[in-house]
């Protein structure tokens, strides 16, 4: 790992006022620190949020705030959540392994985007906001591409509201991880929300999270497993998908179907 | 550089360290305590897992001064008065470990498993050990192992049962 220099910002002003050039925002640190290791990216500064106060999982009645700082694993624990909306809960308890979920949290992932990540299949499944230290950013505007969002320099996250479902079990993931890293090979979140049927997917595409307009009218229609096959796929989108060592675009899109069926499964009627 | 006290295994410990200096190895270089181990240093093995404040974590994920002031448990700290903690005499009477480079990190995070679902099943043992990976593959006896420790561990659960 290159030369650093590390800043503990008192709060989110403090944060804002010392990033300046090659500077990171350190919350939490699983992508981060790993990231350092390898060289990807070097730092002169980092600026950790730990002490922004930055916590706290509120209801807000027609949604569920979370703060940026929260861990994977206080979401995945959080009562409020689990009642409310038990598919996030299940989503952030099956992220990496017990000692990442420690420590990650959910700005940290929602500000890297990860291609294969777990929250951002939640943000754009739930249509959350992204609160930041400047604006409200809907999640639909957020994600803008391969480790990309709409984050401005200097933007700090300080919480995102997602817009709870028409009833608690009306929403539903299914992720086949990654054998190693437990990423989404591909994940699929379904939810039946005001506006209709959301359906976002996570891990199939190099520049990431992606809504599916064909899956999102078929169940729109009906909300049934029975309701989407290959043709609602539209498996000419196939070209789009990621392949690698580990699966083939072919199977990618066959996992697409098979993660859709699996999230609705995982829906219930309560 | 910067001044950084750590508390680990209840003795405090200071250096002046580089901001880049990892968590394992402030452990390991500078409180000399070579417990813990560094195996695949890409946050996958889990052969590193100390706990923060309690809390397991991978101690070659992090830095050390973003943990300074905070308290840290490593596989030196469990043992009370040279009588092995329930979970290391579990590892020892189920055999669960074969070469023994994961078994400081599995031992680490067995506890914080065993602390938290006293009576996990064993695909819940499995998915909680997730994190740690175990070259020789001994999983087996691993889980059995996590099971016995986490009965010790809560001696509700024993008494239940008997």
């Amino acid at each position: 790992m290159r030369e650093t220099r590390y800043l503990r910002a008192r709060d989110v002003a403090d944060a804002a006022a010392n990033i300046g050039q090659n500077c990171k925002l350190l919350a939490g640190g699983l992508a981060l620190v790993p990231q350092m290791k390898q060289r990807v990216t070097s730092p002169k500064v980092i600026v950790d949020l730990i002490d922004c106060k930055l916590s706290g999982i509120e209801d807000m009645g027609a949604s569920i705030k979370i703060g940026a700082m929260c861990t994977h694993d206080e979401v995945g624990n959080s009562s409020i959540i689990k009642t409310q909306i038990p598919a996030l809960a299940t989503l952030a308890a099956k992220i990496g392994d017990p000692q990442v979920r420690n420590r990650a949290t959910l700005g940290g992932s929602l500000a890297h985007n990860d291609p294969a990540g777990c929250y951002p299949a939640a943000a754009i499944g739930l249509g959350a906001v992204i609160h930041t230290n400047k604006r409200d950013i809907a999640a639909d505007d957020f994600f803008t591409g391969t480790f990309e969002t709409a984050l401005d320099q200097g933007e700090i996250i300080i919480a995102a509201s997602f817009a709870k479902p028409i009833s608690s079990g009306s929403a539903g993931y299914a992720k086949c991880p990654h054998p190693a890293s437990r990423n989404a090979m591909v994940a699929v979140f379904v939810a039946r929300m005001q506006s209709g049927v959301r359906v976002a997917i996570t891990g199939a595409k190099q520049t990431g999270v992606f809504r599916h307009a064909g899956l999102e009218a078929a169940l729109g229609a009906s909300f049934t497993s029975d309701a989407v096959n290959e043709q609602t796929l539209q498996m000419s989108d196939k070209e789009g998908l990621l392949s690698d060592l580990y699966a083939s675009r072919e199977f990618r899109a066959h996992l697409m179907l098979e993660m859709t069926h699996r999230a609705i499964a995982a829906t219930t009627n309560d | 550089m910067t001044a950084v006290t750590l508390t680990i295994n209840n003795k405090p410990v200071s250096a002046d360290i580089a901001d880049n200096m990892l968590l394992v190895d402030f452990i390991r270089e500078i409180a000399g305590l070579t417990g813990t181990h560094i195996g695949c240093d890409t946050s996958q093995c889990g052969s590193c897992v100390i706990h923060l404040n309690g809390a397991s974590v991978k101690s070659c994920s992090m830095l050390a001064v973003m943990v300074a002031g905070d308290e840290i448990t490593t596989i030196e700290g469990i043992a009370n008065a040279g009588n092995l903690h329930p979970m290391q005499q579990a590892f020892q009477d189920h055999h669960g470990l074969q070469c023994g480079f994961c078994t400081p990190g599995m031992v680490m995070s067995a506890i914080e498993l065993a602390t938290r679902n006293p009576n996990a099943s064993e695909p819940e043992i499995r998915a909680g050990l997730s994190g740690n990976i175990c070259r020789c593959t001994g999983y087996h006896n691993i889980v059995k192992a996590v099971q016995a420790g986490a009965k010790h561990l809560n001696p509700a659960t024993d008494a239940k049962d008997a």
